[in-house]
């Protein structure tokens, strides 16, 4: 942590910020105040420089033309690779998860480059559109619940050797590779396609990214009693499909 | 214009035939509790007669309304204004694909005006079905996003839809996605009626530059895309028309959201020749549109329903409703007409509701109640609107709900 507030940065809400993963934001913000910390919001939009001084960047869902010109000024800025190569603590969603691979297809069907910060490449999927609820069990090492979380994309995500599955799917599409993948991560950037937000549905994953930005093992406990009834609602909603 | 509607060009046989069939069919859709029939006997008589819409169509002076929000309760402003001047047939119930506005235009035989409104995605064919004489343009924003277009890909088949189109457009130009759409078009009236949600329009429709908007500015640094200058104007309780008059504007309905509908509802009727001042007193007789804005008695309490598609609509809600303590009811499901993805609901600022007393019902009620625990105020989860009610003291409610969760409440109490 640089100083005595953990800072949280929400990259280009202007363009990444269509599907809800805002409260991505709010719900790390409001998790690290219950445990008694302060908490720097900066929000960036896409004409502005992003701050290399972040401890957690948060990129959302955004649609495929604002995808593009997202993918475009970040990578002129570079103020997210800088952070990145800080070791500050990524996370992002869809769209974001995509721009952090090494290339996705953009809205004029061509290959765009990414920022390379995960060992990802998307292609298009053949198929139709990934669209529902999902229930998947993440990576162990992790030591987080099961994941409950809504995809909606078209993209087909390949992990290369150096990304790890960040859950194997029990319902639902995830990385739509047909392997039961779902997301990746390494050791501080991960990526996931779920919405919800995917921190409302899980706010245990919340919780990992701070204690890797604070570097603590564990953290004060909260009252999450209406974040579990909803996650058992979810997660009973995805293994009984209407 | 083609309306001729003291010497009709008689329907042919097959039309007649089609309009007699679509009928019939409403009647037995009535007649089996199917609601109202207006889409079954649409969907029949377009089957007969593909060409139908037009020909009805041809008979009147159609005004066609579309937007994410508001365009029920603006096609009910419209009618009500140009009823000063003529008989008007309208799909006043709200179904706005093309079989409903068909079987609405087949009851209204001897009308002079057409206003209908129209589904965003059929916006373009219906404009090329009916040779509309104005078409109202008044917003566009995020709404369902498990299956809606992106709402730039919206606005630009409307600007591909009314290019060289012969209607006079009637268009919010506080709205930079509506000023794309409708900036195609040869003629059109420029209104500026606000609009409180900004979140979908931060690039510019045309270059995909950042838009900058000083107060109520707005424009492109990159390629110089910009604000139009309104002729039309809502300025707080006024409307100010092209002559730098202003005209009072007294609505039952509530909210800043309705003044704006009626601004840009008296610019339309301008178009027919109807004065701003007999427009905007004929619109004061609207008190609430299908059921929307009506206040109920329920267990003794007086709820007023509000309806909210999309985080553009919560807003403008948030700003109409009573102070505190004024308990608040919100209602939430996630079924097909709402779209089934919930994640909208942190695009919603519900810190805004601080100081009321909350009740959450709805399918989705624990996805709010996340939502509210985040955002830091009280609420209380209840099963039933019953229950809900019966946590608020005698008086007034105010009660916010979506698509399905406002029809499920209106079947409670008996609205």
């Amino acid at each position: 942590m640089s100083d005595s507030s953990l800072r949280v940065v929400w990259v280009y809400p202007d363009l990444l910020s269509t599907y809800g993963d805002q409260g991505n934001v709010l719900v790390v913000e409001r998790r690290a105040r219950q445990r008694g910390l302060s908490v720097e919001r900066v929000d960036v939009r896409s004409d502005q420089p992003v701050p290399t001084s972040g401890d957690i960047y948060l990129v959302g869902g955004g649609e495929d033309r604002p995808q593009r010109l997202a993918a475009e000024r970040l990578r002129r800025d570079g103020g997210l690779s800088r952070a990145a190569s800080n070791g500050a603590i990524i996370f992002s969603v869809c769209a974001g998860y995509q721009i952090l691979g090494h290339e996705f297809v953009n809205d004029l069907g061509a290959r765009e480059p990414g920022l390379g910060l995960l060992d990802v490449t998307t292609v298009r999927g053949e198929g139709a559109r990934c669209v529902g609820d999902v229930l998947a069990d993440i990576d162990p090492h992790l030591g987080l619940p099961q994941l409950t979380g809504f995809e909606n994309h078209q993209g087909v995500t390949h992990l290369g050797p150096t990304a790890r599955p960040f859950a194997r799917t029990v319902f639902g599409n995830g990385n739509g590779t047909g392997d039961g993948t779902e997301g990746a991560y390494n050791d501080t950037v991960f990526g996931t396609y779920m919405h919800g937000p995917v921190m409302a549905r899980n706010p245990q994953i919340a919780d990992l990214m701070l204690k890797l930005a604070l570097d603590v093992n564990a953290l004060p406990p909260t009252d999450d009693r209406w974040y579990e009834a909803l996650r058992a609602e979810r997660i009973a909603a995805a293994s009984q499909p209407a | 214009m083609s309306g001729h509607p003291g010497n009709p060009e008689p329907l042919s046989p097959r039309a007649k035939l089609a309009v007699t069939a679509g009928k019939a069919a409403a009647a037995v859709s009535r007649a089996a509790g199917r609601g109202s029939g207006s889409v079954i006997g649409g969907r029949v008589a377009l089957k007969l007669d593909p060409d139908l819409l037009g020909r009805l169509a041809q008979h009147l002076d159609v005004v066609l309304v579309s937007a994410t929000n508001g365009k029920t309760t603006t096609t009910r402003l419209i009618a009500e204004a140009l009823r000063a001047s003529g008989p008007v047939v309208s799909n006043a119930l709200g179904a706005n694909m093309p079989a409903g506005i068909t079987s609405a235009l087949a009851g209204g035989s001897d009308a002079k005006y057409g206003v209908i409104e129209v589904d965003e995605k059929y916006l373009a064919g219906v404009a090329r079905d009916t040779t509309p004489k104005a078409i109202a343009l008044l917003n566009l924003s995020r709404d369902q996003l498990d299956r809606a277009a992106e709402t730039r890909m919206l606005a630009e088949k409307w600007r591909e839809g009314l290019n060289g189109s012969k209607a006079v457009v009637i268009a919010n130009a506080d709205d930079p996605l509506i000023v794309w759409a409708a900036s195609s078009s040869p003629n059109v009236v420029w209104v500026a009626v606000g609009q409180e949600w900004k979140d979908d329009a931060w690039s510019c429709p045309s270059c995909g530059g950042v838009l900058q908007r000083p107060g109520d500015d707005w424009f492109c640094g990159e390629c110089g895309f910009r604000r139009p200058a309104p002729s039309w104007a809502l300025s707080g309780d006024h409307v100010l028309d092209p002559h730098g008059s202003a005209w009072p504007i007294r609505l039952q309905l509530p909210g800043r959201a309705n003044k704006a509908n009626a601004a840009t509802s008296a610019a339309v009727a301008a178009v027919f020749g109807v004065p701003p001042q007999v427009a905007l007193e004929r619109m004061y007789q609207v008190q609430a549109v299908a059921g929307r804005y009506d206040v109920v008695t329920f267990q003794d309490r007086q709820l007023r329903l509000l309806l909210a598609k999309n985080p553009a609509g919560w807003l403008e809600t948030f700003s109409l409703i009573d102070q505190p303590p004024t308990p608040v009811i919100l209602s939430v499901n996630a079924r097909g007409a709402d779209g089934t993805d919930t994640s909208w609901l942190w695009d919603v600022d519900y810190g805004r509701l601080a100081g009321h007393p909350i009740m959450v019902i709805g399918d989705r009620r624990l996805d709010l109640a996340v939502r509210l625990e985040v955002a830091g105020v009280d609420f209380r989860v209840c099963e039933t609107l019953d229950e809900a009610v019966a946590m608020a003291p005698p008086g007034q409610i105010e009660l916010i709900a979506n698509y399905t969760a406002f029809q499920d409440v209106r079947r409670r109490v008996g609205n």
